[in-house]
């Protein structure tokens, strides 16, 4: 978070106004198409953008602070509040972290449960973003026909968390709660429509001409730049470079899933539109498949001093009401090491690096967030466009500014 | 999950295929100051002038994705600051991860924006909250906290409230 006169722009200012033909404009943070408190100091030439120098901070909070204050399982409600959209994502990857560094090993049942937690969290996201992105472009309908679906995908995390947004649902270990019984009728339910409804957004914008005159051939990032740039997800896919985490390094068994990875050589915000609406149907096919052949078994792993005993245990079993005890008045101690778990979360590479110093609480907890990387390329993309495609950029890398400034 | 190896010598002993450690060995091996390979994943700690040549040799490895430049305080152990780098093969499908220290007399290490672009933001994060400085990067100011901030919030002897 930058004072207003110390962004580099106004630093390289002629002396001499009148041989000035640029100005300076400020866009945010208080602006409706910057999704949040995204702050952006234009240099633009008329219409033409010359520089784009985006002021990040106003959300931060000092997450990474709190989490070394805390038990290792007291963490996980925290890494929810980083990223609204996809808080299962974070959830997941560091709770792979900790799994990591003590050795536990996750039943089936709980890793395919994730997975599928995981599939909706990006369907979730994706729907906001394309109901967002349609909206800054002009097209105020979709917005409504998408969040009628997130709206049942987020009933679907009530049900299984009790919390529509902030689920902190997985634990250090496997899950918080048994699903209900219902959960699966109501999946299923939901994505067997979705397929149609995905048709539907596509008849509503894929045929329109004013959206596709706003979005092709805008933006343009080409693969070298953005691998050197730190894109990742959807936009570098966009972009023609052939990399998902889910299927090139795969973690809680997503190398038992068939699914496609979409991508595209345009590297416009077009291309990038198109990448997210197909990675939609395939999240629509993995969440079949995880319903389809869920494994039977426990949710938790067999680690009674990690993962907290069920209830009735603990009313009928001395040791269990013990533990229990531990693990919540002192945590549990992890190895001491170091770990980076990564995971292709809906903006793309998200990455938890937890180091440990042996006791309770973590020494360090790190995230590697793909909005936070991904907006440097912002310049790249930007750059000698009109000052309109800056709206459409900024929706087509799909940024979330809780996630960029932790 | 293999076994541990825990320092210099058993790492480039041990697994002298690995692409990072063999790059980095045809390199310059006296500028590998440690190696352990622990949890499946390489840690190497480079000599502190000489991370920018280091990048670029796990470049040409075929370590082509920066993902992330962090930092872990290690107060009062001297150095304290370990600036961390985690870099990603998309070929190789592994990465590598970097380590260079630095001492709270003079925390400083140089910049790898010329090799990636996207050290940008990272180093400017390690910069604002651990006071770690990085030469040669073209743009050296706060990121997340006010300019007029004083401390640096993640080192250790800053209380988790703040100053009051």
């Amino acid at each position: 978070m930058a004072d207003f006169l110390s962004t580099p722009i106004l630093e390289s200012r002629p002396d001499d106004p009148s041989q000035d033909r640029t100005m300076v404009l400020n866009m945010g943070p208080q602006h409706p198409s910057t999704h949040g408190v995204l702050r952006l100091v234009l240099e633009i030439d008329g219409e033409t953008v010359n520089k784009v120098v985006p002021d990040i901070g106003f959300l931060h909070t000092g997450i990474e602070k709190t989490c070394e204050a805390k038990f290792y399982q007291q963490v996980v409600p925290l890494t929810d509040r980083i990223d609204y959209l996809s808080p299962m994502s974070n959830n997941l990857c560091y709770c792979l972290a900790v799994e990591k560094l003590l050795g536990l090993e996750i039943p089936a049942r709980a890793q395919w449960t994730r997975v599928l937690l995981n599939e909706l969290t990006r369907l979730n996201s994706h729907l906001v973003w394309l109901g967002t992105h349609a909206m800054d472009i002009g097209a105020l309908t979709v917005f409504l026909y998408t969040f009628r679906e997130r709206e049942e995908i987020l009933n679907i995390f009530e049900l299984v968390a009790g919390q529509r947004m902030m689920t902190s649902y997985f634990r250090i270990g496997g899950l918080a709660l048994e699903p209900p019984l219902d959960f699966h009728r109501r999946v299923q339910a939901l994505i067997k429509i979705l397929p149609e409804k995905i048709d539907e957004y596509l008849n509503l914008l894929t045929g329109n001409p004013i959206f596709y005159n706003r979005l092709k051939g805008v933006g343009y990032i080409s693969g070298a730049d953005a691998i050197a740039l730190g894109v990742t997800g959807p936009p570098l896919r966009a972009s023609g470079v052939d990399w998902d985490l889910r299927r090139d390094m795969p973690y809680s068994s997503y190398e038992k899933f068939q699914f496609e990875v979409p991508v595209s050589t345009d590297g416009d915000v077009w291309a990038r539109y198109l990448v997210r609406l197909k990675e939609m149907r395939e999240s629509v096919k993995i969440c079949q498949q995880a319903l389809d052949g869920m494994p039977e078994g426990p949710i938790k792993a067999n680690a009674p001093k990690v993962v907290l005993p069920d209830r009735e245990q603990m009313k009928t079993q001395m040791e269990s009401l013990i533990y229990h005890f531990k693990i919540v008045t002192e945590g549990f101690a992890v190895p001491a090491g170091e770990v980076y778990q990564a995971i292709e979360s809906p903006r793309g590479e998200m990455g938890y690096y937890v180091v440990s110093d042996g006791t309770a609480k973590p020494y360090r907890v790190h995230m590697r967030n793909p909005s936070f990387a991904t907006l440097q390329a912002l310049q790249t993309m930007c750059q000698g466009r009109m000052l309109a495609d800056v709206v459409a950029v900024i929706g087509s890398i799909d940024i979330v500014l809780g996630e960029i400034d932790r | 999950m293999n076994p541990p190896l825990l320092n210099k010598d058993a790492v480039f002993q041990g697994m002298p295929d690995h692409p990072a450690v063999a790059g980095l060995r045809a390199w310059k091996p006296d500028a590998v100051v440690d190696a352990k390979f622990e949890f499946d994943e390489l840690t190497v700690t480079i000599a502190p002038q000489e991370i920018r040549d280091a990048c670029r040799a796990v470049l040409a490895a075929g370590y082509n994705f920066l993902e992330d430049v962090t930092c872990v305080d290690w107060y009062p152990v001297e150095p304290r600051f370990h600036v961390t780098y985690h870099i990603l093969s998309h070929g190789l499908k592994q990465r590598v991860r970097l380590r260079v220290l630095a001492n709270s007399m003079d925390p400083s290490v140089d910049s790898i924006t010329s090799v990636w672009p996207s050290a940008d933001f990272y180093e400017r994060e390690v910069f604002d909250l651990f006071g770690v400085r990085f030469n040669g990067h073209p743009n050296m100011r706060r990121i997340m906290m006010p300019d007029d901030w004083e401390g640096h919030p993640l080192r250790k002897d800053y209380p988790v409230e703040g100053y009051r």
